[in-house]
This record gives structure tokens, C-alpha cells and sequence, in this order.
């Protein structure tokens, strides 16, 4: 089989890898980049589990192969902190308890970022129609919608 | 072994695809396809991804109408504003697909080429008239959205045929389009029913031309004449929506399964029938 060879910038690193063609961007980021902090929940787009940013778009990682990434910059939830410094939305989502077992963390947490990136206002409604693709099983969703409305007044604030 | 190929040109498609000796599929975004690979209903020698190929992402102006590239995102489509306020019906159809990072990929030419019954945005772009220009090794055609799905899962297409671009025409004066879709929940569903209409309304309101397009009653999507014929001559009154609602219902033939039975879907393609019209209706009476 042959394997390709891609280039593309993940959290701002030019980083190039080689793979066979079936492979997901998600099973390329997790087993050879070893950026294990996107998960594998549904491999069927349905969970949101696995969102990551492909040139500031939010997708599905198990919807996409990962030499379709040849060319484009990836941000994954590995990204989002500065060093020891959470992101705003990783400090609300734990002062609002926002997470249990935290399986969907990172996956919302990415989404949520890509939300108040294009739109820093958003109401109740806007925010949970735009994360209806991220699926929580234990937390429910009204602590998590609360934690992106309060990291968005903060960056407002900011 | 799966084979990739990324072509950067319609004629090196073309040739890859037409030269293809096992299975090949055709890539845009992928939300169909991949989910098809990874549970092993589809088996695939070869993949041959269109995204590298200039043009056939994104949305232009043309003849007063618009060109939509075959693989640009449902995202790239709902933030066009000239589109929005042009074709508000394909736009909110084409929106209804997925999640967010499902709209981030899922593409036009993707909802339609997968050819589910219940595709979202094809009963949409059948009311909007579109049409989509296929190339293929016989050079290029341009043809209607209702001739390119024949049944649930295949296409008109030949194995060496794929679109590069779907056309809008332009818009008379007073006319609007609507999709709406019923799902047993608010978000993230298949349609049960989905219930595209496009409408021009003289001055005083009346319908002047009308098409009414049905998804996920029948194996493919349905134009039912009958039911613009019911719009036009009349502003929408009772008569015009007791006539569509009938003609709508006349043309189920509907599966009968967990999310809906024959009864339930046939009632149901009435009155989402009944509210796309009311929505175009309104819609087209404010320009």
C-alpha cells in the first residue's frame, strides 16, 4: 500500500507525516502525532468528540482522511492552553463543573472556542444550536452552555 | 488496498476516474462517504478527492444568478449574504445537514451524489430549478438536480462522471423559496418529511409560478406539479392551500419504518407543504 506523504501546521508546528490512505485525521493525530487529547467517541461524525479546527473551520477529525490535511493548519485541543495557562473556556468549564468523566471535553471545549472566535456575543440559543453536534452523556448540557457564556463575557471583558 | 488521488485538474480526474479498474468514489466533503468506508458498507479501490480542483469550491456570481462549486462547505454557503437573500430556501436547507463540524465538510454535490431519499438540501435546489454541470470523458453537460438521483444510493452518472458545479438561475421580481423539514427533535436528525417550494408573485400577490419539491416520501425526491398548479393563478389562499396540501399528500409513496409511518408521513408532507408555502410566500410579498 502505498503511503502519502502530508504537510500540514498542527497547533502552529509544522509537522509532516506519512500514511496510508484510509487512515482518519483522527487516527493519524492520535496513534503517530500522538495528540491523544481528541477522542474517538462514535467514528461517525454524530459525537463531536474529535472536533478540531482545519484552517479555522471546526470538523469532525474521524470525518476527514488525513491526507486531505496536505496543506492546511490544524488546531487541536492540545493548542488551546499557554503553557500552565488554561484558556479562558478551559477555566470556566471547570469552575462551572462543566465536565464528569470529561470523555467530550475537548471536543467542546475546541468547538466552543471556534463559536466566540467568529462571534464573541452569542446568546443561549445560538450557543446551543451551535454545539448540538457535541454529545455529553453524564454532565448534560445546561453547565456547559453556562461555562461558554461566562468565558465569553470574560473575553469581552478582556 | 485503497487507493487516493487528489487531482488538480477536471481532466486529470477525468482520466483517473475513467481509468479506474476497481471501485472508485468520488470525494468532496466527505460526511457520507467516510462514515460508508469506516463501517465496511462501502468497499472502495480508489478515492479520488476533487477539493485540489480550482473552482469547485466556493460561490459566484453569474447571468444574474449564482454558481456554487460542487464540494464548498454548508458553512461557506450559509455565510454567502447575497445567496442568503437570494435563495433563502436552499441556503436553510443546505444548513439543515449535520452539526457544526459536519457543515464544516458536507457539500451540495455530496448531499445529492449520496442520493439518500432524505436528502435535506435536494428538494431545495429541484424547487430552485438548479441545475449541475457534470463533466465526465465525454466532455461536459449541464443538467437538471432531478435527473442526477434514480433511486436511494444511485445516480445517473457514468463511473467516470462527477459535478464540478451547481447553477442557480437569476430571480424575477417578488420571488422566494423555503425548505423545511420535520424531525422528531430540534437538531441532528434525518427528515421524516422535507418540503421544498419556490414561488414569483405578481404585484397584487398572485402566484405566478410555483414548484413544490418532496424529500424522504418516496424513493427519490418528488416535483408534484399537481401541487403548484394548486399555488398558481390564486394568492395563497384556502383553496390554493387546501389544493397543495392534497396534491403534496397524493404524491407519497413512503416508507413505513421507526420515524414514521405511511399514514403519519403522507398526513405530515401536507402540512410541511402548506408552511414552506406560507414561508416563500411571505418571503417573496416583502421584496
Amino acid at each position: 500500500m502505498s503511503k502519502h506523504h502530508v504537510s500540514t501546521v498542527i497547533n502552529g508546528e509544522p509537522t509532516e507525516f506519512l500514511c496510508e490512505p484510509q487512515l482518519t485525521l483522527l487516527d493519524v493525530l492520535r496513534d503517530q502525532i500522538q495528540l491523544t487529547g481528541s477522542k474517538e467517541g462514535c467514528s461517525s461524525g454524530d459525537c463531536g468528540a474529535c472536533s478540531v479546527t482545519v484552517d479555522g473551520r471546526l470538523v469532525c477529525s474521524c470525518l476527514m482522511l488525513a491526507v486531505e490535511a496536505d496543506g492546511h493548519a490544524i488546531e487541536t485541543i492540545e493548542g488551546m492552553a499557554r503553557g500552565h495557562d488554561l484558556h479562558p473556556l478551559q477555566r470556566k468549564f471547570l469552575e462551572h463543573a462543566a465536565l464528569q468523566c470529561g470523555f467530550c471535553t475537548p471536543g467542546l471545549l475546541v468547538a466552543a472556542k471556534a463559536l466566540l472566535d467568529r462571534n464573541p456575543t452569542p446568546t443561549e440559543t445560538a450557543a446551543r444550536y451551535w454545539l448540538a453536534g457535541n454529545l455529553c452523556r453524564c454532565t448534560g448540557y445546561d453547565k456547559v452552555i453556562r461555562a461558554v457564556l461566562d468565558a465569553a463575557a470574560e473575553l469581552r471583558g478582556a | 488496498m485503497l487507493e487516493y488521488a487528489a487531482p488538480s485538474t477536471v481532466e486529470e480526474a477525468v482520466r483517473i476516474l475513467a481509468g479506474a479498474s476497481g471501485v472508485a468514489k468520488v470525494l468532496s466533503g466527505g460526511t457520507d462517504l467516510l462514515v460508508q468506508l469506516r463501517s465496511g458498507r462501502a468497499r472502495l479501490d480508489l478515492i479520488v478527492d476533487t477539493k485540489k480542483i480550482p473552482g469547485i469550491s466556493g460561490i459566484r456570481r453569474q447571468d444574474g444568478g449564482f454558481v456554487i462549486g460542487a464540494a464548498t462547505p454548508g458553512a461557506v454557503i450559509g455565510e454567502c449574504e447575497a445567496l442568503r437573500q437570494a435563495w433563502p430556501g436552499v441556503v436553510e436547507a443546505a444548513n439543515l445537514i449535520g452539526s457544526t463540524q459536519v457543515q464544516g465538510r458536507a457539500s451540495l454535490a455530496g448531499n445529492l451524489c449520496n442520493a439518500s431519499p432524505a436528502a435535506d438540501s435536494v428538494p431545495a435546489l429541484i424547487a430552485a430549478r438548479a441545475t449541475c454541470v457534470v463533466v465526465g470523458a465525454n466532455g461536459r453537460r449541464q443538467v437538471p438536480a432531478e435527473s442526477i438521483v434514480i433511486g436511494p444510493g444511485r445516480t445517473s452518472l457514468g463511473p467516470d462522471e462527477f459535478i464540478i458545479e451547481f447553477h442557480l438561475p437569476s430571480r424575477p421580481p417578488r420571488s422566494a423559496d423555503a425548505y423545511l423539514r420535520f424531525i422528531p427533535r430540534t437538531e441532528m436528525d434525518i427528515a421524516v418529511v422535507g418540503a421544498g417550494v419556490s414561488v414569483t408573485l405578481d404585484g397584487r400577490g398572485v402566484c405566478t409560478d410555483a414548484r413544490v419539491v418532496l424529500g424522504a416520501v418516496a424513493p427519490t425526491a418528488v416535483v408534484v406539479a399537481e401541487a403548484a398548479s394548486a399555488l398558481i393563478g390564486r394568492p395563497l389562499d384556502t383553496t390554493a392551500l387546501a389544493g397543495l396540501d392534497q396534491a403534496a399528500r397524493r404524491a407519497c409513496k413512503p416508507i413505513d419504518d421507526k420515524r414514521g409511518t405511511i399514514a403519519y408521513r403522507t398526513k405530515v408532507a401536507g402540512v410541511m407543504a402548506r408552511r414552506a408555502a406560507t414561508i416563500a410566500f411571505e418571503r417573496a410579498g416583502e421584496r
